[in-house]
């Protein structure tokens, strides 16, 4: 890209100084993204004392107790555990869901198929934190008809493809319509039904968007608070943002403590974020430029 | 333009009538079609109809809704100054994030432009706050907004400038305003994004012959960058405003709405009365008004933007 640019016709020193203040700038918003962190991570370094009288300086020595302890309890993992099952539920429901209906929307035609498209968008416009309410009442009327979905992470999983199938769909639609109409041609020529086609030349093409869809169902699976607030009950089946606001609750004003508990439960997010920020990002743009 | 007939459409013309191959073809259409379809009306087609159906009852969710009361649920939510005020909240939330938090992610996504060395970064950084869970930067944030100031960083920053610490989420004049500053802090990365990508795809060559023509910095930006940049704007401030209007987690877990109500919004309010109250039915009307609100919102935003596409003729 760099090669594109002519000479810029800007004087050196006003190039130096436009550069600089740009530098600068970003820099103050650097620190003022990573301030809340710090804070954090010393905070989960002391004790609830140094929490009190040196609050915001650096945790000299480090204090590894807090940490220790959250880690040595069962819960902390029990909560990481039923994260890690709905994510990975949510997950690999929604890939499935979302795969299927994509590939219809951007390749086949049928009678309706634009009234069937339209439906799907309409659930761009409500989302879950608007519906939470409604959406009780069907889970609950589903548990009166005996379908415990109520206090289930089944339940939950089950919402949140629900209320992902709209944009992921509008995703991946996307991504399946770039893939060379050609291709399709030569795979009927050899013989191939449009499952084959699917299956076979879709779908082993399609990985990246695949992937960039389940990464960002993943994120907004394992950060969802609200529908395991509503639905679960029993604290064997609570997620780690529900953990994480209960603790605070219970913990409140011990800060080092839940300063500790809180920087734990972020760690798996930013790993997982450093590792997979290109098809979340990737996700993202193609969902909103797109869309 | 003119599209080439490609084999399959061809192929799809082909069989008119019932045969065997477009019975297979549409029992897979159906089979690709049934999960998606089945989920989505369950969980989000069914539950409007069904909160329209509770919203007309005075019902605390033991046994069945017997209590009609027509449309008295509505009528009193209007009536209610503590909804008047969500409302009010609500739209100050969306003034200031396409006033203030846009326009900051605009700003500095145009800065980080298309060649500044470290883009890659800087990038990484500033989203980095979009992926962490909402109830953990509610909790950072009020380690922040702490009152006591040797306990919380902005006091103390405070109290060194001033001498006085400030009251960011017990003051009600500014407890909305702190609670903006969290949102910011959480979500201009997302809409930065969205820029830069937007950013990518105008042509570097467009701005070029701008300046060989005599623009300046100034002018390329207002009447070359902004204007190709217009289809990103759009979606951002539809998403904006979409996401302002359904603010919850972060509110409930610093505030709860408070103090005295001065930081209520829309879904707090429906969260209140539906899930701690437990009046069903006056919870539900709530939702049905978010819905029309929403509803409206996306329909009138979509006619008034729907201009020429710049990008169209490229």
């Amino acid at each position: 890209m760099e090669a594109y640019h002519p000479a810029p016709r800007l004087p050196r020193m006003q190039k130096f100084l436009t550069r600089f203040l740009q530098y600068f700038v970003l820099g103050i918003v650097v620190v003022i993204i990573f301030v809340p962190l710090v804070i954090l991570i010393f905070g989960s370094l002391k004790t609830t004392g140094e929490m009190y009288s040196h609050p915001y300086a650096i945790p000299n020595p480090p204090h590894w107790e807090n940490l220790k302890a959250i880690l040595s309890q069962p819960t902390f993992w029990r909560l990481m555990r039923n994260s890690v099952v709905l994510m990975l539920a949510t997950t690999g429901g929604v890939v499935f869901v979302c795969g299927l209906a994509a590939f219809v929307f951007a390749r086949l035609n049928f009678r309706g198929k634009g009234l069937v498209f339209n439906l799907f968008t309409v659930g761009l416009m409500f989302p879950i934190n608007v519906a939470i309410l409604p959406v009780y009442f069907v889970l609950r009327q589903m548990n009166e008809m005996g379908v415990p979905l109520l206090d289930s992470l089944v339940g939950v999983i089950l919402v949140q493809i629900a209320f992902n199938i709209s944009g992921n769909i509008l995703i991946l639609r996307g991504f399946f319509t770039a893939i060379p109409a050609e291709l399709q041609d030569a795979s009927y020529i050899d013989g191939c039904n449009n499952f084959d086609f699917f299956w076979r030349i879709l779908l082993p093409l399609a990985r990246p968007a695949l992937g960039a869809v389940a990464a960002l169902t993943m994120i907004v699976s394992w950060n969802d608070l609200l529908v395991p607030l509503v639905v679960l009950n029993s604290d064997e089946l609570w997620t780690l943002p529900l953990g994480t606001m209960q603790f605070q609750g219970q913990w409140g004003q011990d800060l080092a403590l839940v300063s500790a508990f809180v920087a734990l439960s972020s760690i798996p997010t930013i790993i997982f974020y450093l590792f997979a920020e290109r098809q979340i990002i990737s996700g993202l743009t193609a969902g909103a430029v797109k869309g | 333009m003119q599209k080439t007939p490609f084999v399959a459409d061809i192929y799809s013309q082909r069989r008119i009538s019932g045969s065997p191959r477009r019975f297979q073809d549409g029992l897979l259409i159906a089979l690709f079609l049934l999960p998606a379809l089945i989920l989505f009306l369950l969980f989000v087609i069914y539950p409007i109809f069904r909160s329209i159906y509770f919203s007309m009852f005075d019902w605390n969710g033991l046994g069945p809704a017997v209590d009609f009361v027509g449309l008295q649920n509505f009528k009193d939510i209007l009536s209610d100054q503590v909804f008047l005020k969500a409302v009010w909240n609500v739209l100050l939330i969306v003034v200031f994030s396409v006033g203030l938090q846009l326009p900051l992610a605009l700003g500095l996504a145009v800065m980080v432009g298309r060649g500044l060395p470290g883009r890659g970064l800087f990038r990484t950084i500033f989203f980095m706050p979009y992926v962490l869970a909402e109830v953990n930067v509610a909790i950072m944030w009020m380690l922040l907004f702490n009152p006591d100031p040797d306990r919380g960083l902005l006091n103390a920053i405070a109290v060194a400038l001033s001498g006085e610490p400030i009251g960011w989420l017990g003051n009600p004049s500014l407890v909305l305003f702190s609670i903006f500053i969290a949102l910011t802090w959480k979500y201009f990365g997302f809409h930065m994004l969205l820029y830069l990508a937007g950013l990518q795809n105008i042509p570097l060559e467009i701005e070029e012959a701008a300046r060989i023509d005599g623009a300046n910095s100034f002018q390329n930006f207002f009447y070359i960058t902004l204007p190709l940049l217009g289809s990103t704007i759009r979606t951002s401030v539809y998403l904006s405003v979409l996401g302002s209007i359904q603010q919850f987690i972060l509110v409930w877990i610093m505030t709860k709405g408070g103090p005295i109500n001065a930081s209520e919004t829309l879904a707090t309010y429906m969260y209140r009365f539906g899930f701690i109250r437990f009046q069903l039915g006056y919870g539900s009307a709530v939702a049905i008004y978010m819905f029309i609100l929403c509803l409206i919102f996306s329909l009138v935003y979509q006619r008034l933007t729907r201009q020429p596409d710049y990008l169209t003729g490229l």
